[in-house]
């Protein structure tokens, strides 16, 4: 036989935990849908009055607050949350890129539940067990739903975070292809392992599709040269030289050189050469073209080996 | 909510007792990782890490299994590859995982090659009974 | 599975496939020294485009095969290291040091005429 504490327990961590219990469901369900109009219109103002969703009209406010409400109710009743979690993705896709942000998504749910919540009160205030027995149904739905719908929007801000980072590091590793059978790869900025990887693999790929026999890896504008980054660099030389290609590396600084020493690279087994400009001098020598110091005129011998 | 992975129960297991097994091993072990929407290179990782894997056991073990499997952590989806034998053992596991080390000659064991390629590497080995190393690869 | 090598003039060129087992290499091995000496061939292009992995024993090899064939006058050269394998290869720090390589066939040979150009020059 459980104590009046015990069961009072019990009921509070299972509405902390999700729970509905739920025999007052249907009323709940019945009121919500019975007040829909107002209690929209309520939280529409309360939105607009705590000045968030700046970004958005007064009439998209009220249309995608109608959709959530409803949203909100249908999860309510029928206690699934599939169809919420796919709205609020939706939801977040059309909104995010308006500037939209996390602490304004959850601030309006919470309204809402604060909304909802208070027209409970007002309407079973005259009766505590009653009103308490609404409340063990709408608690723990409303925790739900409010964690539901900022949960899908942060995940849906991630997978674009992971999109554009994607996008950059793409576009900050260009492999350029300069001549016929030479390409140049400037490495800027911050190198961690999954772009490594990344450049790795366009350069391989860029020397495949350009057929390239001389690579010109730029190491000028490299943030930060430690051994890991720098165990990157070897294996993009060596992985270069099986398809063929001879890589020189330029922009080496004496602190650099002296990282490569010590993780073990043999500097005399890699080719490399002060600056960029000497790098590419230095390219066209091996690929067989006469460099004539004019620079206005760049004369070319067309690629067949003519080794001075 | 998290889906239900489709491929959640995909899993093989191939024999190895001679170096044609280390052929059929990659080569299922490719399929798995082409399935599973792994790239091209990750695949070839893949693969090449079950090459090495079969080899050891063929050259240092005589016989054992390979067992590749699909598996799935929330969203993310990788492959596991269990290399199993009851060979000598190797004395000491965590210096044989060592860079450069190699007791036959030539590339040694070539586990420190495999680590680099792989996203989680565990070595259990023991002199009486056998080897067994898992090696997992996630879907990038 | 054999390995299929072709005479092209002075090269013998072997076209390696997919599912090369340890067998086949070293049957390779044999037949390429076999036939340098039978045709006097100058150079051996072994082509791997369609290998999907190149393991440890298989690098092995291929540089087994690069020594004895220059121990009988003629030059070898790896062609057609695919990008995802070359990543893998240098990864498990197999490099295939000393032995040449080039893009793919076109280029291997164009590599095996200068050099041959160059060693003629120095007769």
């Amino acid at each position: 036989m459980k104590s009046l504490l015990e069961r009072d327990v019990e009921r509070d961590v299972m509405r902390s935990i999700g729970v509905s219990t739920g025999e007052m469901l249907p009323d709940l369900v019945e009121h919500l849908r019975e007040h829909r109009t107002e209690l929209r219109e309520e939280w529409a103002r309360r939105i607009t009055e705590a000045k968030v969703l700046t970004a958005m009209s007064d009439a998209e406010i009220f249309a995608e607050a109608t959709s959530v409400y409803d949203n909100y109710v249908a999860a309510l009743e029928t206690g699934t949350f599939e169809a919420l979690q796919t709205y609020s993705r939706n939801l977040s896709e059309r909104i995010i890129p308006r500037g939209v942000e996390t602490h304004e998504v959850v601030g309006i749910v919470l309204l809402l539940r604060d909304v909802l919540a208070r027209s409970l009160f007002a309407k079973y205030q005259a009766d505590f067990q009653l009103l308490n027995r609404i409340l063990d149904a709408y608690e723990p739905a409303a925790n739900r739903i409010a964690n539901t719908v900022a949960v899908g929007f942060v995940q849906e801000r991630e997978r674009i975070i992971r999109q554009q980072q994607e996008a950059i590091r793409e576009l900050s590793t260009p492999v350029l292809q300069v001549r016929e059978r030479l390409l140049i790869l400037p490495i800027i900025g911050v190198i961690d392992p999954q772009r490594a990887r990344q450049l790795t693999e366009q350069l391989l790929h860029g020397i495949r599709a350009n057929r390239a026999r001389v690579v010109v890896i730029d190491i000028t504008g490299v943030a930060a040269m430690d051994s890991h980054v720098a165990n990157h660099l070897v294996q993009t030389v060596e992985a270069s030289r099986l398809l063929g290609a001879t890589v020189i590396v330029t922009g080496l600084s004496p602190e650099i050189a002296q990282t490569l020493v010590k993780i073990g690279v043999d500097l005399g087994k890699m080719n490399t050469v002060g600056d960029l400009q000497g790098g590419i001098e230095e390219a066209e020598r091996l690929l067989g073209y006469k460099v004539v110091p004019t620079p206005e005129i760049p004369s070319q011998i067309s690629g067949r080996h003519e080794d001075s | 909510m998290p889906e239900q992975n489709p491929h959640d129960d995909v899993e093989f297991c191939v024999p190895v007792a001679s170096v044609n097994d280390i052929v059929t091993a990659r080569l299922q072990g490719r399929n798995l990782a082409a399935r599973l929407g792994f790239s091209a290179g990750e695949a070839t990782l893949v693969a090449t890490a079950i090459s090495e894997l079969a080899r050891n056991i063929v050259q240092y073990a005589g016989d054992g299994d390979i067992v590749v499997r699909a598996i799935a952590n929330g969203t993310k989806q990788g492959i596991v590859v269990v290399a199993r034998d009851r060979g000598p053992g190797i004395d000491d596991p965590k210096l044989a995982v060592q860079s450069g080390f190699s007791t036959s000659g030539g590339l040694g064991l070539g586990l420190s090659g495999v680590r680099r390629i792989v996203d989680d590497f565990q070595i259990v080995s023991e002199r009486s009974t056998g080897t067994t190393v898992t090696v997992t690869k996630w879907k990038s | 599975m054999p390995v299929p090598i072709l005479k092209q003039s002075q090269y013998l060129i072997a076209t390696i496939q997919s599912a090369l087992t340890d067998e086949d290499l070293l049957a390779l091995q044999t037949a390429l020294v076999e036939k340098v000496g039978k045709y006097r061939s100058r150079g051996v292009i072994v082509d791997v485009t369609a290998l999907d992995v190149l393991d440890s024993f298989a690098s092995r090899t291929l540089r087994d095969i690069a020594h004895i064939i220059r121990l009988r006058g003629a030059e070898t050269v790896i062609v057609g290291v695919q990008p995802e394998v070359a990543f893998a290869m240098v990864q498990l720090g197999i490099t295939l040091e000393s032995v040449s390589t080039a893009l793919d066939l076109e280029e291997g040979l164009a590599y095996l005429d200068k050099k041959l150009q160059h060693a003629r020059a120095e007769d």
